[in-house]
């Protein structure tokens, strides 16, 4: 009797169980949930969670080989008298600033010429982007051996050329040094801007510019009133990944000098690199990192409201 | 399998590139020489130098190397392959590619299955929230590595994959997922969704429809985030500065920066055939691919 009640039972629960089932695998929150798994699982692991834990060490005394103990604000205090931290931002903001403008400008210029008509245009356009295939260390270590205290290509042909008397110091003199990094930085960003901007470029209807010429447009207000405006929502998006990817660049700087002269080029990451890792001084090394986080948020808002601001102008409706 | 998805992969999109002459009967040619070809060629004449330093640095005699008087420097004479042989036989080099090209491939899989199985939920599944996770991702490949290498150096050390390839195999999705889910939601948005109503009504499962509809036709936008995100991996470097210490786990960006650095006067050579060498991968890749690559740049940009 017993046992067939609860044979019963469990026939019954079965039943409800599988329809449970069928709903819930035909649940469309269910099924994202598995199809998100990795994705969620690499980012919250690898990067949401380092992120904390980066923060976290900010304010502790971490070394390597040694949990570390809260110290409050300690690093910071330390950091905030510390004249080669305040070096170190002070280059990186030069670094980004004086690349990101000429970046743009060199940028804007290229992909205009590239967009004229021309015989080889494609491979032309191909050619260009070859700077941001090759990985930036290889070519930082190609102008390496181009900056050379004695045997570089650019003092030899100067000095032929009667324009110098001696070899330049490229990476040892401390301005040098930073015209230096400042010109590698430029020669690998203008490929990506140039193109990306081209590609903006490409969706302006030509007859817009017929029109205007047709009403007496010069050149530069062909430029200033049709594709500046049209351009502008492209510009603000490739501005701001490289203005990030410059404001924290490692690889070029680390390749050329270390951060060297007397850290005349060290950036705020290479500078949290040597402390954190080289030094051990793990807790210190994320707090410059996690300096950078401000400077970061301030460089994302400001290209946020300024492609609002266009929105808004444009009206909403496209992009 | 990869031939045909090859085969099926339309040809890159020309249609920009209309050959009507426009507005250019307005110029005259001095007027274009000016204007156009003598600026390019200058930029142009700048960006490749590098390289041609880089490759003719790599066959020059030592000799010729030092010497920049009885030679032109611009140009060789007598070139070897002495630096090349010795670059390959000498030293580890060998290997510390096989490393680069074992993590990129590693990561690069990694990363696109696990794209293609987010960017498809959030473009099609539509679930709560479905917004907000798109955005977050896009937020995720705004956090550059150099914030994080400190963190994930203790996280890996806490794991038990310190000096291990496989460290990176792991870190290096965090940077492709990002962008390759956010290229990836562009192309699946393209294709209709009539399709996979059929394919529903036709009792397919939603796995079914992204194996069978949604993956062969988007063909190209795989290959646009596949051959991204393996140049991606390739240039990384502050991640495998950090994991890997020792000299047979390097990989080429690492080894070459920290492996030649002796005060050797000729290890020039030796020093560009390894560049040379560590980018003429991509650069073949990139010859073979030029439309996917910048439809991939370009379509994370203009999103």
């Amino acid at each position: 009797m017993s046992t067939v009640q609860t044979s019963l039972r469990t026939a019954v629960e079965d039943t409800s169980l599988a329809a449970r089932w069928q709903q819930l695998r035909a649940n469309r929150n269910w099924q994202a949930m598995w199809f998100m798994l990795p994705t969620a699982a690499f980012l919250l692991l690898f990067l949401a969670y380092p992120l904390g834990l980066g923060i976290w060490m900010s304010f502790t005394d971490e070394r390597i080989g040694r949990p570390g103990i809260f110290i409050g604000l300690e690093n910071y205090e330390w950091l905030w008298d510390d004249a080669v931290f305040w070096l170190s931002v002070f280059n990186t903001l030069l670094y980004t600033i004086v690349a990101s403008i000429i970046k743009f400008a060199v940028g804007l210029y290229l992909a205009l010429l590239l967009n004229r008509h021309m015989p080889f245009k494609a491979m032309i356009r191909a050619v260009v982007l070859i700077p941001f295939i090759v990985p930036t260390v290889l070519s930082a270590i190609a102008f390496w051996w181009i900056y050379d205290t004695q045997f570089s290509i650019l003092s030899w042909s100067l000095i032929k050329l009667g324009i110098i008397n001696e070899n330049i110091n490229f990476l040892g003199d401390a301005n040098w040094a930073r015209a230096s990094v400042i010109f590698a930085n430029i020669w690998r960003g203008v490929p990506f801007v140039a193109i990306t901007l081209l590609a903006g470029l490409q969706t302006v209807s030509p007859s817009l510019y017929e029109a205007a010429t047709l009403d007496g447009a010069t050149n530069w207000q062909r430029f200033r009133y049709v594709t500046y405006p049209l351009l502008t929502p492209i510009i603000a998006v490739v501005m701001t990944f490289s203005v990030l990817f410059t404001f924290t660049d490692f690889q070029l700087i680390w390749a050329l000098t270390r951060g060297g002269p007397v850290n005349a080029t060290h950036l705020m990451a290479t500078l949290s690199y040597q402390r954190g890792i080289l030094s051990g001084r793990l807790g210190e090394g994320a707090a410059i990192a996690t300096a950078m986080i401000p400077f970061l948020l301030a460089a994302i808002a400001i290209s946020w409201f300024g492609m609002q601001r266009r929105k808004w102008q444009q009206g909403n409706d496209n992009d | 399998m990869t031939d045909r998805l090859m085969q099926k992969a339309p040809a890159a999109p020309l249609a920009k590139n209309d050959d009507s002459e426009g507005m250019s009967y307005l110029e005259s040619l001095p007027q274009r020489l000016i204007t156009l070809y003598l600026p390019l060629t200058i930029i142009v004449v700048i960006l490749l130098f590098p390289f041609y330093w880089m490759a003719l640095t790599s066959i020059k005699p030592d000799e010729q190397l030092i010497d920049m008087e009885t030679y032109s420097p611009f140009w060789v004479v007598a070139p070897t392959f002495k630096h090349i042989t010795k670059l390959l036989l000498e030293t580890q080099y060998p290997r510390w590619l096989w490393n680069t090209m074992y993590v990129a491939t590693g990561a690069t899989f990694l990363s696109i299955l696990a794209s293609v199985l987010a960017a498809y939920a959030i473009v099609r599944l539509r679930f709560k929230g479905s917004d907000a996770v798109g955005a977050a991702i896009f937020l995720a490949y705004l956090v550059p590595p150099a914030i994080l290498f400190i963190p994930l150096a203790s996280v890996i050390q806490a794991y038990g994959l310190f000096d291990s390839p496989l460290s990176l195999i792991l870190v290096y999705p965090t940077l492709l997922i990002p962008f390759s889910t956010w290229l990836l939601m562009g192309y699946f948005r393209t294709i209709p969704f009539e399709l996979e109503e059929c394919a529903l009504i036709d009792g397919a499962s939603r796995w079914q429809i992204l194996t069978k509809i949604v993956i062969p036709l988007s063909v190209p936008g795989l290959i646009s985030a596949f051959i991204f995100c393996f140049t991606l991996c390739w240039n990384e470097f502050i991640y495998a500065l950090t994991f890997l210490q020792s000299t047979p786990n390097k990989t080429v960006p690492v080894a070459i920066v920290n492996e030649f650095v002796d005060g050797d006067i000729y290890k020039w050579g030796s020093l560009m055939a390894g560049a040379l060498i560590g980018s003429l991968p991509l650069v073949i890749l990139y010859a073979f691919f030029v439309e996917h690559y910048v439809s991939a740049m370009t379509g994370a940009v203009k999103e």
